[in-house]
């Protein structure tokens, strides 16, 4: 292979580009160059091949859980311990917790309104809970993909249905791919799209009710849409704005 | 020592970067229990030093305690790693394009890659796993690192142009065995 000349000035600016850290006069300038030469453009789509192959090789070590939980034992033993004043407060808050518990399990058990009200109360927290988690460094996606015929298929054989699998690149809600969890008790799909750097999760697996309209809450700062059609529940959750997640709901119902 | 309430927020803003913690480690100490070991002490000396963060960005704060304890780990147990900086007078080539077909092919195979990022000299390799695994911006790295913000770009530079190198080279190698 002949060894061509490179421009030296710009194969410091190359990287700046590609990691997005140049100012946007500066980023301009450079995709100017890279129409222009020949060298440069070889050496960007080089660099970018090498960006794919490390980013896509599974290269992330992430910890393993036992490891998780020796940290977590050495940080409760380096912890102060708590005064003998503290720990006789703390134990009258406790009974009075525990009564607090019988009374509202009293009610829960007897009044089946506040019940139903309830099991969805629980869900969305379960909901936001599992968004927060996902959003752990590794934990978004299983199969991480933009094209939805790789990621339907992945799930066959995961699960005991077949959630719909849509992209909505062309409306700003690309897909990024998907994963298995677990929310109240049973395995679903969740289905991740992206919104302007926000994701989306949208759970869903089969509900026993009938078809319900979408409906709007917010929990801990997220916005949650959930509905039921066709025999699937739906839950969509994530920090975009509320019109957002709206519109996202509007287009999975469409 | 810190009381229960740090405690809680120290689990609820610290612990959530133990993966970030953990893929530093293992990629700065190379061996999977040498790395949980490290995360482990890293891990209780940010516990110590907690009351000394006030807001802002943990991750990075973090990973400084985690990079700090991987490197004195490797001084007391493999000082001759630690102390091996990238010759630049050396390896003068800097300028030598990289072929992007060949580097393309070379770089599929998973081993290879993950051979050839453990054998660049710790100082690329972190800014590269930084950068390319963990995602960090050029500020945070140049947090993480003590690198002044001005250089990351050309430490990154070549950081990748030295991976690139090692990626290309080696079938060449393998052939001159071979025959």
């Amino acid at each position: 292979m002949a060894v061509e000349p490179v421009c030296r000035q710009t194969t410091l600016l190359l990287h700046g580009y590609l990691d997005g850290e140049l100012d946007a006069a500066r980023a301009a300038e450079f995709e100017q160059h890279l129409v222009q030469c020949h060298d440069c453009a070889n050496q960007y789509a080089a660099q970018r091949s090498l960006r794919t192959a490390l980013r896509g090789s599974n290269l992330y070590a992430k910890a393993p859980p036992a490891l998780a939980r020796r940290i977590r034992s050495d940080i409760r033993e380096a912890t102060e311990k708590p005064s003998l004043l503290a720990s006789i407060t703390s134990w009258r808050w406790l009974a009075a917790a525990a009564s607090m518990a019988l009374v509202l399990f009293a009610f829960w058990r007897f009044v089946p309104a506040f019940r139903g009200a309830s099991a969805e109360q629980a869900l969305a927290t379960e909901v936001v809970d599992s968004h927060v988690r996902s959003m752990l460094p590794g934990h978004l996606t299983d199969v991480a993909s933009t094209d939805q015929h790789t990621v339907k298929p992945w799930f066959d054989g995961k699960l005991d249905f077949a959630p719909p699998v849509r992209d909505f690149s062309g409306a700003g809600y690309p897909l990024i791919g998907g994963r298995l969890d677990v929310l109240n008790g049973r395995t679903v799909a969740a289905l991740v799209y992206e919104r302007r750097k926000h994701f989306i999760n949208l759970y869903v697996w089969p509900s026993q009710g009938s078809d319900s309209a979408e409906r709007s809450i917010s929990r801990q700062g997220f916005n949650l849409v959930y509905w039921s059609r066709n025999g699937m529940s739906f839950w969509a959750v994530s920090d975009v704005a509320r019109e957002d997640l709206e519109e996202f709901a509007q287009m999975l119902e469409h | 020592m810190p009381n229960s309430e740090e405690r809680a927020r120290f689990e609820q803003v610290v612990l959530p970067h133990l993966h970030a913690a953990h893929n530093l480690a293992r990629w700065l100490v190379r061996r999977q229990q040498d790395a949980e070991d490290v995360v482990q002490e890293a891990f209780l000396r940010a516990y110590r030093f907690f009351s000394g963060f006030h807001g802002g960005d943990a991750r990075a704060w973090l990973l400084q305690i985690v990079r700090n304890t991987s490197y004195t780990w490797l001084q007391q147990n493999r000082p001759q790693e630690s102390a091996a900086e990238f010759d630049e007078e050396m390896h003068s080539d800097t300028q030598t394009p990289v072929n992007p077909e060949t580097l393309a092919i070379e770089s599929a195979n998973r081993e290879r890659l993950n051979r050839a990022l453990e054998e660049l000299p710790p100082n690329f390799r972190e800014v590269l796993v930084l950068r390319e695994l963990e995602g960090c911006s050029y500020k945070e790295i140049a947090e993480i690192t003590g690198i002044p913000i001005g250089t990351v770009m050309s430490s990154l530079s070549r950081a990748r142009r030295r991976l690139a190198q090692a990626l290309g080279s080696e079938p060449k190698q393998e052939a001159a065995h071979g025959s």
